[in-house]
Formats: C-alpha cells, sequence, structure tokens
C-alpha cells in the first residue's frame, strides 16, 4: 500500500463493536484518508458480542463469532494494540498514553463502550461469581459450570436471561432474579413480562422478580445468595447481569464533558473539537443506547464527518425498534413500551394458550411504541409504521390484524430497498440486492459483502429469499436441499437445530424454523422427528396423513385397503383360513395377492377396521404408509435344488428386525437364495443374494417401479449376523441423511456408492456403533399400529359419520 | 366470524353436531346432517370449520384430510378448499360448499339449509 506522508492521524480508543465498525465505515470512503491507530481491551480482533450467549451454550464456537481478525487489521494498514489499555489523553499535547507508550493523534474517538455493572453488595469478589460481558466471561462460566449444580442469575434482561439460558446448557439448574416486578423490564410491560415468565418456566428456568439482592453468601467459593427479605438459595456459581454502565472514565479524567457518558452532539463530537465518541460510551441527546443498531447509524454520520465525505452529516437519535430472541421465544419491542400517558390509546391482543401477547400504544395518531412476543406476525409492519412515523390506521385493531394478512405477506419484491433486512447490522434490502447482482448467491457469501445474516441469524431466511428473487433461476433453487418444503434447511441442519432446540412436535418445528406449512412437511416432519426421539417424540395426530392416522391405505372411494404383516412371504395354512374367513365376514370386495408377496384385502370400510385387524390377528404389513415394507424371498435352501443359503429364515430375521422402521419413503427388501434371483433382489432398495461360496451379497438403491435401476453392490459379508448389522446400519443412514420422500434409489446415487461403502463398511465416519444403536433403539421403540383397534388414539379415529337429523318444522 | 349469507328462499338452521372433545386438535370428522354429508374440522386455536362432505374432483372424503391453516386438503388428490369460503386453491376447480360453524360452551354448531 502507497501511505502518503503526511495523512492526519486517527486514533480509536476502543476495538469492540464500534470501534471496528468505524474503522470500517472509514475505510469505505476511503482507504488511504487516515493513518489510523486503534487499541483494544481485550487481547483479540473484535468479535459480535451479541452471540456471546451462543458461544457460552456451545452452539457456536469461540472463532465463529470473531467480524475481523487480527490479519484484517494488518491488510487494510491499521496499527491495532490488542490488550494495551490507554491510561491517559493529553489533550494539549494531542497524545494518548497507554502502558509503556504514546500515540499522537489529530482526531481521537473514543468508543470505549461498556462495563457491566456490579452492584454494591457484599460477596461479589468470592470465587464463581462472574459478570457476562466479554468472551474470556464466557470461557471462565462454562468451565466454572462444570463442577456445579446450581446457579443464579443476578439481572432479568436480555443479557441475563440469555447467561441462564447458556448455563442450561450446561446442566445447572437455573434461578434468574430480578429487581423489576418482572423480567425484562425495559422491552416488555407487566403482562409481557408475566408471559414471558411462564414460557421460561416451561423450559425449567425458575425466576424471582421483584427480589433485591442482598449478598452472596460464601467463604472462598460461592455457596448462595441472600435477598432483602431475608430469604436466602444455595448458588454454587452466580452470574450477574444487571446493567451496564458507559466507560467514560478517561473521557472524564482528561476533562472532557460527560454526565452519564460521554457527552456528544448532533455531529458526535465531544466537548473539545478534536475528540469525538461514538457507541455505547457516549450520551446523544440525554439518551445512551445499549443496542447495535443506532451504534451502526452513529459510525456512519461519524465517518462521514471526518473523513469530509459529508461534513454536514448529522445524527439525530434513533429509533429503537428491536427483534431477539430470548431462549427461543420471539420478542418484538420498538419505543418505551412503560412510558405510558394518559392521552394515550393502547391496543393488547393476548393468547394465553399459545404464550402470545402483542401490546402496541397510539400517541398523537401514530404508534410510539409495541411489544411482541411469541408470535411476531405483525412485527415486520409495525416496525416500518414506527420508522417511517406513520399514521396509526383509524381502525386500530388493524395495527394487529389486517385484513389479507392472514393471506398475504408483504412479498420481498416489494419491500423499498431502504428497508431494513438486517436489523443486528443495519443492513437494508438495496445493499443486499446489489451483492446478489454482483454474484454473491448464497447466503454465507451476501453475509460476508454486506454483513447481513452475521448477527443473530434471524434475517437469514429473508437474504435466502432474496437470493431467490434476484438469482432465481440462475442458479440452483436452494430448496432442493431442504428436508421439506416448510423448513428451508438441509436434513443435517434441520436434525441438528431441532436437537439443539429440543422441538419434539411437528408444530413446535414448524413454529420454531418453519416458514409455510403444507401437509407434505408436516408428514415428513412427523417422520422424521418420530425417528430422532423415539418414545420421547410428540405425536399430533394431524400432522398425519389419513393412512397413518387409521393405518390403512385409502382408495379411490374412501375405503382402505389392509394388508397383515406375513413375514418373508411364508404364510400357513392356519392364517390364509383366518384370511378367508375375514374377507368373507367383511364382504371385502376383492381379495388380492401383492407384488411383495402379501395378501391385500381391499375395499374396507374405515369403521370395519378395528373389527378386521382384531379377527385377523396378525399385526400390521406397514403398506400404507413411508416404512419398511415388505421382505420378498425365493424358496432357498429348505426346498430349492438350486438354493445355496437360507433366504428365507434370513427374509423373515430381517423382517422381524425392521418391522415398523419409519423412513423418508417406503423401503422394499428382498432375499434370493442364489444368483437365479428369484425374489429380483436388484431392483429393490435392499437386496440380498446368496452366493456359491456361502456369503450374502447386498446391494442397495434398486427400483423396479417408474423408475427402473439395478441396485449397488454395497458389500460381501459371510453370516446372516453381518448382513442384519449392514442393512441396519444402511437402513438408519438412509433414514437420518435423505430428503423427505427420497427414494434409496435417487439416495444412494447422490451419496456415491463408493462414499456409503465407506462410511456404512469401512465405517470411516465412526458412527457404525451409534447407528447399531438407533437400530436398537428403533426396534424397542416398536409398537404394532394396529393395536389401536383396542384404543382408539384419538375421538372418532375409526367411527363412521355422525349422523344428526335435523329438526322438523 | 360472520354468518354466512344464504339465499333467501332457503331456510336454514343452527343445529348442535358434538362437543368440541369429540373432533381431536387440527382434525376433521364426517357428519350426516339430515342426509347431507359434513365435514368439520377443530383447528388448533378451538375454532370449528364446516364444509361439504365430498371433494368435487373426484369424491375424496374430505373430513378424512388434513387441515393446513384454514384449508382443508383432500386425502385423494390434495385439492384444497378454503374451510370458511370453501374456495378451492386451483382455478379450475369449483368450490365446496361451506357453512358457517361456531364454538359455544365446548358444542360444535353448524348452520345448514333446511331442504
Amino acid at each position: 500500500m502507497i501511505r502518503a506522508p503526511h495523512r492526519p492521524k486517527l486514533v480509536v480508543i476502543g476495538n469492540g463493536m464500534a470501534g471496528a465498525r468505524f474503522l470500517e465505515d472509514v475505510l469505505a470512503i476511503d482507504p488511504g484518508l487516515f493513518d489510523i491507530t486503534v487499541f483494544g481491551d481485550e487481547p483479540y480482533g473484535n468479535y459480535n458480542r451479541i452471540l456471546l450467549s451462543n458461544v457460552l451454550n456451545g452452539s457456536q464456537d469461540a472463532k465463529e463469532i470473531f467480524l475481523n481478525p487480527l490479519s484484517w487489521y494488518d491488510e487494510n494498514g491499521i496499527t491495532l494494540h490488542a490488550g494495551k489499555r490507554v491510561t491517559r489523553v493529553d489533550r494539549a499535547a494531542k497524545r494518548v498514553y497507554a502502558d509503556d507508550f504514546t500515540a499522537d493523534y489529530d482526531y481521537l474517538v473514543f468508543a470505549t463502550g461498556s462495563k457491566p455493572f456490579i452492584p454494591p453488595i457484599p460477596g461479589t469478589p468470592l470465587h464463581g461469581v462472574f459478570a457476562f460481558r466479554t468472551l474470556d466471561d464466557c470461557r471462565n462460566i462454562a468451565e466454572y459450570a462444570l463442577d456445579c449444580k446450581t446457579a443464579v442469575v443476578i439481572g432479568g434482561g436480555l443479557l441475563g436471561l440469555e447467561a441462564a439460558k447458556g448455563l442450561m446448557t450446561h446442566n445447572v439448574a437455573v434461578t434468574v432474579v430480578e429487581m423489576a416486578p418482572w423480567l425484562m423490564s425495559v422491552q416488555l410491560d407487566e403482562a409481557g413480562g408475566k408471559v414471558l415468565g411462564q414460557t421460561i418456566a416451561k423450559l425449567g428456568i425458575s425466576a424471582r422478580t421483584g427480589t433485591v439482592t442482598k449478598e452472596l453468601i460464601g467463604h472462598r467459593r460461592v455457596t448462595g445468595v441472600k435477598f432483602a427479605d431475608g430469604s436466602e438459595i444455595p448458588a454454587d456459581m452466580v452470574v450477574i447481569s444487571a446493567g451496564i454502565r458507559p466507560n467514560a472514565e478517561l473521557a472524564r479524567e482528561c476533562g472532557i464533558v460527560c454526565d452519564k457518558a460521554i457527552v456528544v452532539d448532533d455531529q458526535l463530537r465531544t466537548s473539545d473539537p478534536a475528540v469525538f465518541g461514538v457507541g455505547e460510551c457516549v450520551q446523544h441527546n440525554g439518551t445512551i443506547y445499549g443496542l447495535v443498531a443506532p451504534l451502526w447509524e452513529q459510525t456512519k454520520v461519524l465517518a462521514k464527518v471526518l473523513s469530509s465525505a459529508d461534513a454536514t452529516a448529522t445524527y439525530s437519535g434513533s429509533k429503537i425498534a428491536t427483534k431477539l430472541k430470548v431462549m427461543g421465544v420471539e420478542l418484538a419491542s420498538m419505543g418505551r413500551i412503560n412510558d405510558l400517558q394518559p392521552t394515550d390509546e393502547v391496543v393488547q391482543f393476548s393468547e394465553p394458550g399459545r404464550d402470545v401477547y402483542w401490546k402496541a400504544i397510539v400517541r398523537d395518531g401514530k404508534l410510539s411504541a409495541a411489544c411482541l412476543l411469541g408470535d411476531l406476525a405483525p412485527a415486520d409492519d409495525l416496525m416500518r409504521m414506527f420508522h417511517a412515523g406513520a399514521d396509526a390506521p383509524s381502525r386500530r385493531l388493524e395495527l394487529f390484524f389486517t385484513a389479507a394478512s392472514a393471506k398475504k405477506e408483504v412479498s420481498l419484491a416489494d419491500l423499498p430497498d431502504s428497508h431494513q433486512i438486517c436489523d443486528c447490522n443495519g443492513v437494508c434490502k438495496g445493499t443486499i440486492v446489489q451483492a446478489i447482482k454482483a454474484g454473491k448467491c448464497t447466503v454465507p457469501a451476501v453475509g460476508k459483502a454486506t454483513r447481513a445474516g452475521t448477527g443473530c441469524g434471524s434475517c437469514k431466511k429473508l437474504v435466502k429469499g432474496l437470493i431467490e428473487a434476484v438469482a432465481g433461476g440462475v442458479r440452483a433453487e436452494p430448496s432442493e436441499s431442504w428436508y421439506v418444503a416448510a423448513v428451508p434447511l438441509d436434513k443435517p441442519t434441520l436434525v441438528a437445530e431441532v436437537k439443539a432446540r429440543g422441538l419434539k412436535s411437528v408444530s413446535a418445528v414448524l413454529r420454531e424454523l418453519g416458514t409455510a406449512d403444507d401437509e407434505k412437511s408436516r408428514n415428513g416432519l412427523a417422520s422424521m422427528l418420530k425417528g430422532i426421539w423415539g418414545t420421547e417424540y410428540i405425536d399430533e395426530r394431524d400432522s398425519r396423513f389419513v393412512n397413518d392416522r387409521v393405518h390403512a391405505n385409502i382408495q379411490k372411494d374412501g375405503t382402505f385397503s389392509v394388508v397383515p404383516r406375513i413375514y418373508g412371504g411364508i404364510t400357513s395354512a392356519d392364517d390364509l383360513i383366518k384370511i378367508g374367513q375375514v374377507a368373507k365376514k367383511y364382504a371385502v370386495p376383492m381379495v388380492k395377492f401383492t407384488g411383495g408377496q402379501r395378501i391385500d384385502l381391499l375395499g374396507i370400510k374405515k369403521e370395519d377396521l378395528p373389527g378386521v385387524w382384531t379377527d385377523l390377528g396378525m399385526p400390521s404389513g406397514h403398506a400404507y404408509t413411508k416404512a419398511l415394507r415388505t421382505v420378498k424371498t425365493c424358496v432357498g435352501t429348505e426346498f430349492c435344488r438350486y438354493g445355496t443359503n437360507d433366504s428365507t429364515g434370513l427374509g423373515i430375521d430381517l423382517e422381524k428386525r425392521f418391522q415398523g422402521f419409519e423412513f423418508p419413503a417406503k423401503v422394499k427388501l428382498a432375499v434370493s437364495g442364489c444368483p437365479r434371483n428369484c425374489a429380483e433382489s436388484t431392483v429393490k432398495d435392499v437386496g440380498v443374494i446368496a452366493t456359491e461360496g456361502g456369503e450374502w451379497e447386498v446391494s442397495v438403491g434398486g427400483a423396479a417401479g417408474a423408475h427402473v435401476r439395478k441396485t449397488d453392490v454395497l458389500c460381501r459379508v459371510k453370516t446372516k449376523d453381518e448382513a442384519l448389522r449392514v442393512i441396519g446400519r444402511f437402513l438408519i443412514y438412509y433414514r437420518d441423511n435423505a430428503k423427505w420422500l427420497e427414494r434409496t434409489y435417487d439416495f444412494s446415487p447422490r451419496i456415491g456408492i463408493e462414499k456409503l461403502r465407506e462410511i456404512i463398511v469401512d465405517d470411516s465416519l465412526g458412527i457404525g456403533t451409534q447407528l447399531d444403536a438407533e437400530v436398537e433403539k428403533t426396534i424397542a421403540a416398536y409398537v404394532d399400529p394396529w393395536l389401536e383397534r383396542d384404543k382408539p388414539a384419538y375421538a372418532g379415529q375409526f367411527d363412521e359419520p355422525k349422523r344428526v337429523p335435523l329438526p322438523v318444522l | 366470524m360472520g354468518v354466512k349469507v344464504q339465499p333467501m328462499t332457503t331456510t336454514v338452521t343452527r343445529i348442535a353436531l358434538c362437543t368440541l372433545d369429540e373432533i381431536a386438535v387440527g382434525l376433521g370428522r364426517a357428519f350426516d346432517v339430515g342426509g347431507r354429508e359434513v365435514a368439520v374440522f377443530r383447528t388448533r386455536d378451538g375454532r370449528a370449520l364446516a364444509v361439504d362432505g365430498t371433494c368435487p374432483h373426484k369424491g375424496g372424503p374430505l373430513a378424512d384430510g388434513m387441515l393446513i391453516g384454514e384449508q382443508v386438503v383432500c386425502p385423494l388428490h390434495a385439492f384444497r378448499f378454503d374451510g370458511t369460503s370453501g374456495a378451492c386453491d386451483q382455478e379450475s376447480v369449483c368450490a365446496v360448499e361451506a357453512f358457517s360453524a361456531e364454538v359455544r360452551d365446548g358444542t360444535i354448531y353448524v348452520t345448514v339449509p333446511l331442504a
């Protein structure tokens, strides 16, 4: 880089989100304008403090939350003093003093941020008492939590709740203590705070509101917390998150005018014309902002002023509106919800069943504040209205319920370019669209180019939508990788999210992760969740297709077909007689042999299903669902002159072992006792063929339906047990990695047979025993669904239409 | 919930069908109301929706369908009908008749023509 000889010297004290963002804004205007030096308290590059709780709860690694690595400073010719604290400023000499050296400045910017407020109570120096503000705090808390069973978080604001959530993941029982009468007293009113309290109680976190902490007790280590009312609770550790205080001491000491924080004017200038301030350490027009969005506005203005790109740029204060996610609870807040005047109008909506609470305050015909909890459907509209200062609708209820709101969301295309998509980083639609047009066609690429989606991540969905809208057709449709259409995540991500968030029902997944709702997606999620959670799965019958509700296959006339399980296709005289008797008793219109060697009773009325099953006394053949269907066999060594191995024995064992296993699509197996392949093993999802030397050849991914495909050979094994194990591993791997409705004949070539062989046979991922354990778990969870004949799972499951006569006039 | 406007010549009657608990959450049940097939659904938020029991496409039993939001999805070929208006989501398919339904004190009532 060519350096101009006499560039003005710009010194920034503070390398947090404000300091670093300010530098970026300056560089964006002109990278060669200043000779820049920056001091950071922490020995790192700068990181996204918003994501600290993710580091604490383990969902992100510390290195993932860095915004600019140390190399970034080098590349941009910035001198970074990381881990160096500025101790004194000599304004007359325009010089700052650090531990053992000095730096001269032409312009000085304070971006010193804030520090946690530690209440003046006895006991805070004890071991096991932490603040929650820095990356080091996170590490220390996580380490200390290993030996703890109970923790108390002091402070029920956003950060306190995030800390509590983080501690939960370390298996610590958490109590949150809040001085105000309700949680998140800045963003919520009392009713909203109570709803939030109930919601987090369900997550196992207890909250004590209206509670003043008097003392932290313990000898060397903290052992408990004592409250003003005299009560005490035990605590192996305490995290203090009782608010923040601006770091204004350094400025105050050098004589710059400070009130609660460093006082700045509309150009972010302090009382000294060469000294400026941005972020949480400054006070503008009497207000200190503790959120990121105002900070972005400030750094942008200051960069323009200092670089003379627009020397008249001014900052006129920020309208505070934010969307947050606290412990999985969505929350939107704008304005000051607890600032209520007698002339204000209040519009409120609550739906306790879903833990939803909305409140809006209208002042002088305009939306002045709102909070939304649990469901953010109207949030975007309200935020637009709030930011624009637009008139509230004259029918006030339309703030929440517009006539068309249920049907039509504002489409991304209709949003103005100035509409803010990423609230964390203050990125507008226009900026993102530009990046996409410049070829950034993935969410991470857009994030890298614009920062959008790199904060809390909640706008990634919108970014994805914009990529589709702008670049659609240019690249492969991203939804192709999704497991189901209603949730924009590929399967591994979806599974990880579902596990991390403990989502055990379809409605919970759709609520937390979904962007749409349709029957196929619900069916797919139901199948996946059952596989993940086994007996813990919360089975919502309204997410099942009718076949899976009544365990039979619906036919064109609304009747059903019944296929009893006949293991390996081997039946007996007694079973055949029973089937015949049932067919007669219920006047079954058609009795047919299926392609998979089973018997199908067609045309059975729904109300007759329980009777038919009882009279058959055989388990369900699962011919109606995405599950293991049949294992077709040839006669094998028992009778066949050519058979070389016991195909019927293996077929029966396979079917008994894997019956009831649910998959993303139906799965058909076959076992042939010699290479003549009479069971057509080479066109099955899993086919087994006995070879001359007494081995079994296992192959996968075949089909003989609308699509015909020969199987790929996976391996040869010597024994029946080995065959059972390798097939079990393949089936679970397929179950856990295939997209919904993806048959093995698509899955196998997609993954590639070599890779499958490495994973399944050579155990290259080291997941073999895990797959085996999943097989055992799934076997243990198997219940014959036809047993619901004795005890229907829900009202009217097998009932005929209820007759209701009309009154006669 | 607005009462559906019926033709002038038709007399309508409101009649109790069953208790809310007789229909599972998010599912439907088939009724024969004076000879008329009616599919009644219980939404996840505890309301009731009532439409003609038969899909106009191929006669599928709508009560066996899934309820997605307020859309009844036919179990045979996944045609969708609005549970309040009866309108189909595909232009070429005619609407099903929809009946005003309400839940009062845990009982589901529908308003049907007396014919």
